[in-house]
């Protein structure tokens, strides 16, 4: 057995903590009922995300004029939506894979939470484009199919080609990724299910999973494949992105800056959305013992380390639209922080880059409330800063005459809070369904990391024990 | 579908599991196969399990994946039917192909990644719809499962089940488990 150094803080706490303990307690919202507040989120957010199925029904009956877009407009609210859930989506992915490849222990306690939030995450995001194109019974045109046009096919040049790709691999390898941890979990529910459609469901869940030597030397093999390519990934995906603005004209979007600021400002809004997710579910499903502190501390640091990238990226912006001394980028970013849209600028500063430097901190990074205020904050925050670079990079056209305005209409504020509706019912049903910790990683962190071992190895004093 | 008797004994602990099979392989008894509710370091060089060559399958996959990408766009753009964009004409592959890699790498993640999930789970035979083969229902939440078959072990079953006593089992039983589905 590997021995961890005492001054590392327990990652699950707990004296009489075993591996049945673990079992008990992570199945408990599974297998119990659930409560009256459950119902009553469960419920808000289900007619939210009806109220935002109604809304899209109607964009596809009426067409996209029923959006406040116009022809200065094109891009606003839905372009908007789209990059703010592919951003929160990230953290996921990089609490699985990346902090995998580090070897951070800290990652199993919130890992499955997490990317159960990048993959419902994702789906939100990917609607936003699939609505965008107006008639999306023909979005299979997007695909390279073999076709009657005069055989014209996807133009691989283009960044939006790319996106198509990239946000479809992303997907679909995250949801696997995520599946293939959950299988040995549902066979633990499978085992212990007592009633006959839960068992015949989990059943149906794991595969037909055995848990025999060979069986997880090969899943341990797959975790970590699959952890270094989504870990590349990850990255690309966001960089990809970024330049469905970078490389096009538009003064305030033709920046070389854009791919990292991309990927650090979804790093950021993924931490934060994680953040505000499991301080409420590490309450409401007693799992305090296995999101600790320190978990919520980590994550704290995270999201100043990446607040601050942001907040370095949107300075150096500035000065160099003022250095590059084009008339045009200067008066993009001068517009953006004195023009008819400086207070959502400015919205977006205080909520990216003053509010997360309180972080530095510990005693605010360990504070639960702070640390739940401060990341809807950055929730605000991210959104914001997608409003400000889509909308206000597009109002003021070349010619002052195509001037204009964007007025969200009832169907974008509907379409919006239908996909955090929809985001929060996915979440729910999540919790109730599905083990929201990995049993199985947590087990075994249990003697190495549990306080329960740890008070043991400390009194006894035995040297290592064979393993 | 084949099935085989095998001799189990239960622990109620990883470390006396591992410790438990290297007694009984003192003793000359060949152990099958061990059950447990999460991965044990170290335990495929106790059981002399070859480590999996999945990741050599993933990376052939992602070979697999490049090499289609890029005849596939080759084909698309530059054969099939060649687009000048933004003043920059589609005469060979190698001029434009920094414009194609995004692709070329996302359908490489794809296909390895994919390739691999679907090797993995034929290689477990876990599908959709498959029984459930693990010897007792605790061994996915705190109990060890160690497998001895009759096959390869020449003693007495009631010799084994006296070298199973010893190394500290819980339980001792008999169960029957499908080997092969094909």
């Amino acid at each position: 057995m590997v021995k961890e150094a005492e001054v590392r803080e327990p990652l699950i706490l707990g004296k009489d903590v075993t591996y049945h303990k673990i079992t008990e307690e992570v199945c408990a919202p599974v297998e119990g009922k659930a409560n009256k507040l459950w119902w009553g989120v469960f419920f808000v957010a289900l007619t939210l995300g009806l109220w935002g199925l109604g809304s899209i029904t109607y964009l596809i009956g009426r067409g996209i004029g029923v959006w406040g877009l116009n022809n200065t407009v094109g891009w606003a609210w839905d372009i908007t939506n789209f990059v703010w859930w592919v951003g929160i989506g990230h953290a996921g992915t990089l609490i699985s894979a990346v902090l995998l490849l580090f070897r951070q222990k800290w990652r199993m306690a919130i890992n499955r939470a997490a990317e159960a939030m990048t993959i419902f995450a994702v789906m939100m995001a990917a609607l936003f484009p699939g609505i965008h194109m107006g008639r999306i019974w023909v979005s299979y045109w997007v695909l390279p199919i073999p076709n009657q046009f005069g055989s014209l096919w996807v133009n691989f040049n283009s960044p939006l080609l790319w996106d198509v790709f990239a946000i479809s691999t992303y997907f679909s390898v995250s949801l696997v990724f995520w599946y293939i941890g959950l299988i040995p979990d549902f066979a633990t529910i499978r085992d212990r299910a007592t009633g006959p459609i839960a068992k015949k469901m989990y059943s149906l869940l794991s595969f037909g999973w055995t848990g025999n030597a060979k069986a997880w030397i090969r899943f341990e093999e797959v975790s970590l494949v699959l952890a270094g390519l989504a870990t590349p990934l990850v990255f690309s995906v966001h960089s990809i992105v970024s330049m469905d603005f970078a490389t096009s004209v538009i003064p305030g979007w033709h920046t070389t800056i854009f791919p990292p600021y991309f990927v650090a400002g979804a790093i950021f809004s993924g931490f934060a959305m994680v953040q505000t997710l499991l301080l409420i579910t590490r309450k409401v499903l007693n799992y305090e013992r296995y999101i600790t502190i320190q978990h919520i501390e980590l994550m704290n640091i995270i999201i100043v380390v990446t607040g601050s990238m942001v907040g370095t990226a949107y300075l150096s912006e500035l000065f160099i639209s003022w250095y590059s001394g084009v008339e045009y980028e200067s008066y993009a970013f001068l517009n953006r922080f004195s023009g008819p849209y400086a207070w959502a600028y400015w919205s977006m500063m205080a909520c990216n880059v003053i509010t997360p430097q309180f972080f530095w901190f510990k005693k605010l990074r360990r504070n639960l409330m702070i640390s739940f205020i401060l990341s809807i904050f950055v929730n605000i925050g991210m959104w914001f800063e997608r409003f400000v670079i889509i909308v206000t990079s597009l109002h003021r056209d070349y010619i002052p005459a195509n001037w204009s305005w964007f007025h969200p209409t009832w169907v974008d504020i509907g379409v919006y809070l239908g996909t955090i509706g929809l985001f929060f019912t996915l979440f729910l049903l999540f919790t109730r369904f599905f083990p929201v910790l990995a049993l199985n990683e947590l087990k075994s962190i249990l003697k190495v990391s549990g306080e329960a071992y740890r008070e043991k190895k400390t009194e006894d004093k035995t040297p290592e024990t064979t393993a | 579908m084949t099935t085989e008797k095998f001799l189990y004994g239960l622990y109620n602990d990883d470390e006396i599991l591992v410790s438990g099979i290297k007694k009984l392989q003192e003793k000359g008894i060949k152990v099958n196969d061990a059950y447990s509710p999460f991965p044990i370091h170290g335990l495929e060089d106790v059981l002399g399990i070859k480590w999996t060559r999945l990741a050599v399958a993933s990376f052939m996959f992602g070979l697999g994946g490049l090499t289609l990408a890029i005849l596939a766009i080759n084909y698309f753009m530059i054969i099939d039917w060649p687009m000048n964009i933004g003043g920059k004409p589609s005469f060979s592959l190698y001029e434009n192909l920094p414009a194609f890699v995004p692709i070329m790498f996302e359908f490489t993640v794809l296909c390895a990644a994919h390739g691999m999930a679907i090797t993995y789970f034929t290689r477990n035979m876990t599908f959709p719809g498959l029984p459930a083969r693990n010897p007792h229902p605790r061994t996915t939440d705190d109990h060890f499962a160690v497998e001895l078959s009759f096959r390869t072990n020449e003693m007495e079953v009631n010799d084994l089940k006296e070298a199973l006593k010893e190394t500290g089992v819980v339980e001792i039983f008999e169960k029957e488990r499908i080997t092969k589905f094909v």
